[in-house]
């Protein structure tokens, strides 16, 4: 034991005494996973969750897939050709690759499974990520059959893929839900309920096993995968922890392996108690506020400017939310593939206590400040505790350059439904985790006429122009070149205030190892060794 | 009686019609769809939702639908578990929910009447205060708090029991959820069964068996039944909420029953979710309550021409 | 009226808890003024403190929290000495250092305004005198570092209005509706009572969430809600009285005399029921305060600026291992202030029926 804990810490010590003595004996060569949500489906055309992704990584294999570092790796394809233009894709997939019943993975199971997500009629959420291929827009929306997507099998183990456009982010696309494959026989034969253990054909390292909404969803390895030998963890549980504090419990208590999300406002505590097995890594998220620029006072770049100022990114990130986040001076988090460090929003290195005065400044000349009217902002958001502390504590900086906040909340389906239905606010909260890592995926959320994902409807025609320019290119670096303007035009334009980009937030057990953060959270079971 | 009890389930048609379709029209009307998420979906992608689950009609159009579907025992699909039903996941909920909630109500009518008797043989005397202040302190204390503290300490630092899970229902799992739930209702109990005693065993008849010197403990099996009377009354409302389910305890503790599909369905705009717990927590309001209504006219015989 | 208030004189325990409650309420009322700390004030550098009767910020945390300021001040810091409640400070950066930095010792919740004593002959270091600030905070602050104490007592205000005005609006609507549906009987008081039937077997936090959703959330959202779905047992209570009520002589003698059936209704039957309602809306007050707390650990529950003991329990039992404080002393104001109008609740039913007994359930 350590020395005798602080008495006010005596919760804490209570339950660091427990974990001398594990409570529960874990069950030989069973990994038990804690995972933020239930899964809602596992059927990968129907996903559209996190929790989703983690649990169809292990249960499917597409061309390519994501290893433990989050590095892009072979999957079914063992090999693959890009011709010249970017356009036309060749795979050749592995001769071992096995479905769960021992059939081979061949080339039209994939026909087949695009297909099949692009087909309108099964209502797939995510199906614009394979926007990229050959007439998968149109097919999407009904415009045309699905077998005329360009998606071919010229041979059994060959299958090829023809894009509308150059697209350099494709490969990774296909490590997306979306692109998985689904085992044609058995759709075929159950419809929907081929996701259920009884029917359930997989051919990633694990197949289906159980699975008990509200409870887990347990998997077994694969003995036709084609790396069996290679998978360490015989068996996975999936463990939903809708309960954070609790979840942290039950690992404290031995009952859980892992955990891949923590409460942010918990951090200082969980690492004292749990030290290294804290484990903080990049993501893709973003976490801002967006702006309605089509009314007054937020049409005013000077007003935008002075709120983002006196943002204390730096508190908000590491006192607020337990360094679970990072401080973001720009819209894409760094990091990113095809892209540079991305641009700084103006003061970042500035005093605050300038940055403070230069805000006074910027507001007085839009119209606001002493002995004139003060300006005052709705602030919109979902109601959870991190939200509603994040908004209190920017309202108290804002407070600080006379700016009044009135909070309105609501509960996250009207949030969300508000936002989507263009209806006028202040500032709303966001957030955004993007599905491939390319500043793409961030900077097309503010290009005009994608209303869904861009509630205050910003239009900027060079800003634009850029994106445009951007996806013509088949040149990296220029392309590179382009998206860095065009995000420079959001960082000074700020139609959204970017606040703070996600980390991934994970308690590993020493018991596990192999586990490593990474930008794409990617932790496939198969490259995790559990010790007894 | 038999008139009785088919005169109730009568009656009980009309009022399930009428939570049917006031539920019905208050999900459905509330802002936000089961498809509006963080992310939000592309318009076409939108679109074909809608149209699969049938959103697209008019919503007269849809009720007629649902109720259609629901008289022929067809609860629909689940917008939020798209893998399987709703009466699936009722099925599957139930189940854990009624394990939890029976044992529960068992272990609060255990510690309630005995401690409620107890107490109320000897009015100030030890038990009585500290009956009254347990069951203050049980009433007082919401679940949400004496869930975690349970998991600390017998969980936690004792280690003698799991903190959460619910493996299948082994018994190991079930003690501190059942705790968590039994403990404000036993203070329930406790004060009802006290409050009652006290008050028949003042009554004429009792008092002159006291004074003819017949055991205590004799006087006390006779006063309680006629005491148990306001109990069986109020348990009709108590089994039928401990049955479905506690959204906290289910949350806190990870258990995969009902409670949470209330609350997860109302808030995630899941309609038909949410519809077949609500119809299923109906009828179980109206069948627990007639069995608690039969239950108090076997036991009190001038009660039983009363409506 | 007169039996009731000797019974209550007699009874210590209920006078103690009618006396705790008025002082509770006084505190909830007054003492935020007088804490010494505005309810909404963030103390960033005081996040997460216990409670105690030392002064704050406590030596041990200066030195960390001094080198937060620097990093903002874009200097380091060198070396600091205390003495007398006096922070020597030297601070060191690469380039000039602006005086205008030093602004922020006293903006920090640390210091008070700074004095230079010393600077280096090409402006890198500075070495600053600054007094340490004395603040305190008897039960902690919170997450964000606010009072908890002020909180607390802010948040009383809040449960207490929830309690009592959301037992009104039930006491209100249960006792017209009762009332009216006993008297009138027959027909009306049929399809009355199958309507009170239906709410009933309506799950209530299905109803509370769906009512929450579908206006526009606020404290007096949460009111309504919390009183429309309490009203049952009492429209149910008071219609059995006003059933009884009807048979007596006295209303037969109203009746007699042309009395319209409102003012029967006002005059005789309502009046006679107020005992036993009185005694069920006492008991309605812990109720109510409670559900009030369920709903905010489904995140419902009334939200910021506004806070109540609910609220701050549900946040506090999330963080129930790192900063207990923050669970015990809400529960603490919560418990005790139920307890009390339990047992007022209770000497209340003795003395105005001894057939009543309390009874109140958590959701």
């Amino acid at each position: 034991m350590t020395p005798a804990p602080h008495r006010r810490h005596c919760l804490a010590g209570l339950a660091a005494a427990a974990l001398v003595r594990p409570v529960e004996a874990a069950p030989a060569g069973l990994y038990r996973r804690g995972n933020d949500a239930d899964p809602g489906t596992l059927d990968p055309h129907r996903s559209s969750t996190v929790a989703e992704a983690h649990i169809l990584r292990d249960l499917y294999e597409g061309l390519l897939t994501y290893d433990n570092h989050g590095r892009i790796v072979p999957g079914c394809a063992e090999a693959w050709t890009v011709s010249d233009d970017g356009l036309t894709y060749g795979f050749t997939l592995r001769e071992a690759a096995r479905w769960s019943n021992g059939d081979p993975v061949l080339a039209a199971d994939f026909v087949f499974s695009l297909r099949r997500i692009l087909d309108p009629a099964l209502g797939a959420k995510y199906a614009e990520i394979l926007a990229p291929i050959r007439n998968a827009v149109s097919v999407n929306a009904g415009h045309a059959a699905p077998d005329t997507i360009g998606v071919a099998a010229p041979a059994p183990r060959t299958l090829e893929i023809t894009l509308e456009r150059p697209t350099p982010y494709f490969l990774e696309l296909l490590t997306h839900s979306t692109a998985l494959p689904v085992h044609p026989g058995t759709v075929r034969r159950f419809g929907d309920a081929f996701t259920r253990p009884e029917n359930g054909v997989s051919n990633g390292a694990y197949l289906l096993h159980e699975s008990v909404p509200n409870d887990r969803v347990t998997l077994a390895r694969n003995p036709h995968f084609h790396a069996a030998a290679d998978v360490a963890i015989p068996r996975v549980a999936f463990l939903p922890t809708p309960d954070l504090a609790s979840a942290v419990r039950r690992y404290a208590g031995g009952e859980i392996d892992s955990l891949a999300d923590l409460p942010g406002d918990q951090m200082a505590s969980l690492r004292a108690r749990f030290g290294a097995q804290v484990v903080l890594g990049p993501s893709l998220g973003l976490y801002a506020l967006a702006l309605d620029t089509r009314r007054a006072p937020f049409d005013d770049v000077r007003v935008r400017r002075a709120l983002s100022l006196v943002i204390d990114r730096e508190f908000l990130a590491q006192r607020l939310w337990g360094e679970t986040m990072d401080p973001a001076y720009s819209l894409c988090p760094p990091g990113l593939d095809h892209y540079r460090t991305p641009p700084d929003l103006a003061g970042r290195d500035a005093l605050p206590i300038d940055r403070e005065d230069e805000a006074r400044a910027l507001l007085d000349a839009a119209g606001f400040g002493p002995g004139r009217k003060p300006l005052a902002i709705e602030y919109r958001f979902n109601a959870s505790d991190n939200n509603r502390n994040t908004a209190v504590a920017i309202a108290e900086m804002w407070r600080g350059i006379g700016v009044e906040t009135r909070f309105t909340y609501t509960d996250a389906k009207t949030h969300f439904a508000y936002l989507r239905d263009g209806r006028p606010f202040g500032v709303a909260r966001i957030s955004w985790v993007a599905d491939y890592s390319d500043p793409q995926n961030f900077l097309f959320l503010l290009q005009g006429g994608n209303d869904t994902l861009n509630p205050g409807h910003y239009a900027n025609p060079d800003y634009d122009a850029l994106m445009r320019d951007a996806a013509a290119e088949t040149d990296l670096a220029r392309r590179a070149d382009l998206l860095f303007r065009a995000e420079t035009i959001v960082v000074t334009d700020l139609p959204w205030i970017p606040v703070m980009h996600t980390r991934s937030k994970a308690l590993i057990s020493p018991r596990l190892t192999g586990y490593h953060a990474n930008l794409r959270n990617a932790a496939p079971t198969r490259f995790l060794r559990l010790e007894a | 009686m038999i008139g009785f009890v088919l005169r109730r389930l009568l009656q009980a048609v009309p009022t399930l019609f009428a939570v049917v379709t006031i539920s019905f029209f208050l999900v459905r009307l509330a802002p936000g769809g089961p498809f509006d998420l963080e992310r939000p979906l592309a318009p076409a992608a939108m679109a074909a939702l809608r149209r699969t689950y049938g959103l697209d009609q008019s919503l007269p159009v849809q009720y007629l639908r649902y109720l259609g579907a629901l008289l022929q025992g067809d609860f629909g699909p689940s917008f939020s578990f798209r893998d399987l039903g709703v009466a699936e996941l009722l099925a599957r909920g139930l189940p854990v929910s009624m394990t939890i909630g029976g044992l529960a109500l068992v272990l609060a009518l255990i510690l309630g009447i005995g401690l409620g008797t107890g107490a109320a043989l000897r009015p100030g005397g030890a038990l009585d205060r500290v009956v009254g202040f347990g069951a203050g302190l049980g009433l007082a204390v919401p679940t949400f708090v004496v869930a975690p503290l349970l998991q600390i300490v017998f969980g936690l630092a004792l280690g003698w029991l799991p903190i959460a899970g619910w493996e299948g229902g082994a018994a190991r799992h079930l003690v501190l959820p059942v705790l968590t739930l039994a403990l404000p209702q036993a203070g329930i109990l406790a004060r009802l069964t006290r409050a009652s005693l006290r008050e028949t065993l003042a009554l004429p008849h009792i008092r002159t068996q006291r004074a003819m010197g017949l055991p205590a403990h004799r006087i006390a099996r006779h006063a309680l039944r006629a005491a148990l009377l306001p109990v069986v009354a109020i348990l009709g409302s108590t089994a039928a909420a401990l049955l479905t389910g506690s959204v906290v305890v289910e949350t806190l503790f990870g258990l995969p029953g009902l409670g949470r599909y209330f609350v997860d369905g109302a808030l995630n705009r899941d309609y038909t979710l949410v519809m077949g717990t609500v119809v299923l927590v109906g009828v179980f309001v109206v069948v627990l309550n007639l069995a608690a209504d039969v239950a108090c006219a076997l036991l009190d015989p001038r009660l039983r021409t009363a409506p | 009226m007169r039996r009731v208030v000797q019974r209550l004189v007699r009874d210590r325990a209920s006078l103690a808890a009618l006396g705790f409650l008025v002082a509770m309420a006084l505190a909830c009322l007054v003492g935020p003024s007088l804490t010494g700390h505005a309810p909404g004030r963030i103390y960033p550098d005081l996040v997460g403190t216990a409670p105690g009767l030392a002064a704050h910020p406590r030596p041990e945390t200066v030195r960390p929290a001094l080198d937060r300021l620097a990093f903002r001040m874009r200097v380091t810091v060198a070396a600091v000495t205390f003495r007398d409640g006096t922070a020597r400070v030297t601070l060191d950066a690469p380039k000039l250092i602006d005086p205008r930095v030093l602004t922020y010792l006293p903006r920090s919740d640390l210091f008070g305004p700074a004095t230079i004593l010393e600077r280096s002959e090409d402006g890198r270091r500075l070495v600053v005198a600054a007094p340490v600030l004395r603040r305190f905070f008897l039960l902690g602050t919170d997450g964000l570092g606010r009072d908890l104490l002020t909180r607390s007592l802010v948040a009383g205000r809040v449960s207490l209005a929830i309690g009592l005005v959301a037992t009104a609006v039930a006491l209100v609507i249960g006792l017209v509706y009762g009332a009216v549906a006993g008297y009138a009987g027959g027909r009306l008081d049929a399809v009355m009572m199958r309507a009170v039937d239906v709410l009933y077997a309506l799950p209530f936090v299905f109803f509370v969430i769906m009512l929450l959703v579908f206006f526009p959330a606020g404290l007096g959202l949460i009111l309504v809600a919390i009183g429309t779905v309490e009203w049952l047992d009492m429209a149910r209570m008071v219609r059995a009285q006003t059933l009884s009520l009807r048979r007596r002589d006295f209303v037969r003698a109203a009746e007699a005399f042309g009395l319209s059936a409102p003012r029967i209704l006002a005059r005789h039957i309502v009046p006679n029921t107020l005992g036993p309602v009185a005694v069920a809306a006492t008991l309605l007050v812990p109720r109510v305060i409670l559900l009030e707390s369920f709903l905010s650990f489904l995140g419902l529950g009334v939200q910021e600026p506004e806070t109540s003991w609910g609220a701050l329990i549900a946040e506090g039992a999330r963080a129930l291992e790192s900063a207990p404080w923050m669970l015990a002393v809400p529960a603490a104001f919560l418990v005790a202030t139920l307890l009390a109008l339990n047992v007022l609740g209770d000497t209340l039913g003795k003395a105005l029926d001894p057939r009543r007994d309390g009874l109140t359930a958590p959701p």
